[in-house]
């Protein structure tokens, strides 16, 4: 766990933060207005106090409050739906929904209350982005959605029995998974395809989970007519671990490193978000020094990110030394972050509260050498490949997305903005100080895989103008934690020393964080789009609820429409492309 | 045939002196950097060694170690970065990573193996060929990590035997190199019969 600086001031005279006071968040008035706007205009019920505008909706009539806020009030991206269980209400689950609006820079949350034994409507007729969100549901909670194509279970296996959220699960049940409980999958013909009578036979192939092309777990399954895909259906949850769970069985602190393995090419930005989520519902900011730390990390991070991802997906196309090539400044990177805390891949470098230790002396020095450095390896690439071909002739218009079923599906990240819609979490709702930077949100056309290594390569030339300005700018000094004894630990030589250093000590290991009670959500950019928390505390030492908003598991599901049409090959170099991380997919 | 002593005048190492450099090839002679002065048993190491079979196929085996990459989560990002340029594996002969287990020796299982994969896993390990070894490469694949729940099997034991655990969370590449050239003492000395 972390220290505070030498010089932090004890004993401490601000508040005490305590857990029985509910959670008020900064701009409750403000999201209280609107929230009462919309409740106005939809004729639901409105939940005061949120950190988002919250509306409370009738199961009957949850369908039609989203069709109408989809089209009247475009709110056009569907960015989550999840539930929470309450055992103790008379209505136990929570479904909540989250939209966003492009147009106003606008997040809504919509809660539909449910009882155990009850079903209500299915929103993929709306968004078919909520499709897997709400299978997801179903799988751990046991919500039923009528209406829904496809309710089976999507994360744990055939043979698993109950819901795994549900908070009466036993948390460490296991239930035995054997050859012939595997499904069995046959993939639904594309209604494109159905009347096509070609010459060719009809053949389904089964490629994965252990693939060397489908880069960690992912399994689809395929209906080829001669070489073209017709119809295609992925199957995940391979690597399911259970992080939501695992959050509720730990502390706040003890979260953090389950949170690194979530997406494990860009650790740091998941840290980073957990992190902030938490000070959020704590009403606690970081020291300067610690956010200046994350930025510089999380921009080297998206980097080491980028660099993987079009590494492998040049390597699906038969390019291996690119692959080669760009891990080299990866291990540079990674040398950087090893410096700072002894870790290479999974850091678990940020504290709720600031960094767990300060970064190196030669913090800077090295990253201007890194910052020097990666601009030649990304031309380098990029004169190798961009005028190569055969690489342009296995990437332009293979596999594209237009940008109304992106919005649709819940794309954010690199893969939106390939469709042209520069729709970034750094700049609609900047943290850590990206607002204060110079810097560009590229996009690029056609939504295919060339606009999605465009747009990958560009995204690293902007990173590393930020990394620049901030090397330019200096380590603000000061301390790397906050200054705040019911959050970060006490010096040691104070725990020995002093009384009441101890009794915080004593009181932080035991009894953990404890935030006020309450629900928040913090997003943050990650690799692969936004990566958002929503936390609930009920005022004890451990979350009583976190979800993790995975931009993978939105992008994915329109996979499979992505690639009718094309072929197997197109379809590898198009999953590469997305970069589909199996521990965020699957958590 | 037996062993023949060139040491007669006429000897390929005698008839070679006084030939002018790029003469040899054409000859059909083939001469190591420095060696010309030497005699030809030397070269060769002796004529004949002695030895146990099975050192002699132990020692071919491990130097020849095919893995098969069972890569499901963090760890196989850290696998990625061993056989790629910097840590480079290839220096311990365990470069040829095959993804058909077909074709592969070792089965490095890097990451966490969940109920759902376990299937997978047990059927992909029946397809590889005999002799065949299995590497847990880090916390997940040995004992299920810090993951103790429902849905993630504590330790790839659970379904297929194991010979080499790798340490860490994930491991370093150099934890890593060393679970691997373990794994090739244990197979040099003949300990594993599987």
């Amino acid at each position: 766990m972390s220290t505070l600086t030498r010089e932090s001031a004890i004993p401490y005279t601000g508040p005490a933060p305590t857990n029985r006071e509910p959670y008020v968040p900064t701009d409750a008035p403000k999201t209280d207005q609107r929230g009462a706007e919309l409740a106005a205009l939809l004729g639901a019920q409105q939940e005061r106090g949120q950190d988002l505008p919250t509306l409370v909706v009738d199961k009957e009539r949850i369908v039609d409050a989203l069709r109408a806020l989809k089209n009247e009030h475009r709110f056009t991206l569907p960015l989550d739906l999840w539930g929470v269980d309450y055992p103790s209400r008379e209505k136990r689950f929570d479904v909540m929904y989250q939209l966003y609006s492009l147009e106003r820079n606008e997040r809504l949350r919509l809660k539909v209350r449910l009882g155990e034994n009850e079903t209500m409507d299915s929103a993929t007729a709306v968004y078919k982005g909520f499709d897997w969100f709400e299978r997801e549901a179903f799988d751990m909670f046991g919500m039923r959605f009528d209406g829904h194509p496809n309710l089976r279970r999507i994360l744990t296996h055939e043979a698993f029995q109950g819901h795994a959220l549900r908070k009466d699960y036993d948390p460490a049940q296991r239930w035995l998974c054997t050859e012939k409980d595997v499904a069995q999958l046959i993939p639904k013909i594309d209604p494109r395809f159905a009347n096509v009578d070609t010459d060719y036979e009809r053949v389904t192939l089964n490629l994965g989970p252990s693939h060397p092309a489908t880069h960690g777990t992912l399994r689809i399954v395929v209906t080829l007519d001669g070489e073209m895909i017709i119809g295609a259906e992925q199957e995940i949850g391979y690597l399911h671990r259970c992080f939501e769970k695992s959050c509720e069985t730990h502390t706040y602190q003890q979260a953090i490193p389950f949170t690194d393995r979530l997406n494990y090419m860009s650790a740091i930005i998941n840290n980073v978000g957990y992190c902030m989520a938490v000070e959020k519902l704590l009403g606690i900011e970081a020291p300067s020094r610690a956010q200046y730390a994350r930025l510089v990390l999380s921009e080297f991070m998206r980097i080491a990110d980028h660099l993987v991802c079009i590494g492998t997906n040049l390597v699906d196309m038969g390019a291996l030394t690119n692959f080669w090539y760009l891990f080299q400044p990866r291990e540079e990177i990674y040398g950087l972050i090893e410096s700072c805390c002894g870790a290479r891949l999974l850091p678990t470098y940020t504290r709720i509260g600031g960094l767990a230790v300060d970064v190196p002396p030669d913090f800077l020095a090295n990253a201007q050498r890194l910052v020097n450095m990666l601009p030649k390896y990304i031309d380098d690439v990029e004169k190798l490949v961009d005028r190569n071909k055969i690489f342009l002739d296995r990437v332009k218009g293979i596999a594209p997305i237009s940008p109304e079923d992106a919005l649709d599906f819940g794309f954010t990240g690199p893969c939106l903005r390939a469709c042209g819609i520069p729709f970034d979490v750094r700049k609609t709702n900047p943290y850590i100080g990206y607002e204060t930077y110079d810097w560009d949100v590229p996009i690029a056309e056609g939504g295919d895989t060339y606009a999605r290594y465009l747009v990958r390569m560009e995204e690293m030339r902007q990173s590393l103008r930020i990394l620049q300005q901030a090397i330019d700018r200096g380590l603000p000094p000061g301390p790397v934690m906050v200054d705040n004894p019911y959050v970060a630990l006490p010096p040691k030589e104070k725990v020995y020393n002093e009384m009441e250093s101890l009794i915080y000590h004593f009181k932080l290991i035991m009894h953990g964080i404890q935030p006020p009670v309450g629900e928040t959500y913090f997003q943050v950019e990650g690799g692969n789009g936004e990566l958002g928390f929503y936390i609930v505390s009920d005022g004890t030492k451990n979350p009583y609820r976190v979800r993790s908003r995975p931009p993978c598991f939105a992008i994915y599901q329109a996979y499979g429409q992505m690639i009718t049409g094309q072929t197997i090959p197109d379809a590898i170099a198009a999953l590469g492309s997305l970069n589909i991380i199996a521990g965020e997919l699957d958590r | 045939m037996p062993a023949q002593r060139f040491d007669k005048p006429d000897s390929i190492i005698a008839r070679k002196q006084g030939l002018a450099p790029g003469e040899d090839a054409e000859k059909g002679l083939i001469t190591l950097p420095g060696e010309s002065e030497r005699d030809i048993e030397d070269l060769a190491g002796g004529t004949y060694l002695t030895t146990k079979l099975d050192t002699m196929i132990g020692w071919a085996r491990g130097n020849s170690l095919w893995p098969l990459p069972f890569g499901t989560a963090c760890c196989a990002i850290e696998f990625m970065s061993i056989v790629s340029s910097h840590y480079d594996i290839a220096r311990f002969g365990a470069e040829v990573v095959r993804f058909s287990p077909r074709q592969a020796d070792v089965m490095i299982v890097a990451g966490t193996i969940v109920d759902k994969m376990a299937p997978v896993l047990k059927k992909i390990y029946d397809q590889m060929p005999e002799p065949k070894y299995v590497v847990a490469m880090g916390a997940c694949a040995a004992s299920g990590g810090f993951y103790r729940m429902y849905h993630v099997v504590q330790g790839i034991d659970e379904v297929i035997p194991v010979d080499i655990w790798v340490a860490g969370c994930p491991p370093t590449p150099e934890g890593l190199m060393y679970g691997i050239l373990k794994l090739k003492e244990k197979i040099e000395r003949g300990e594993i019969r599987r």
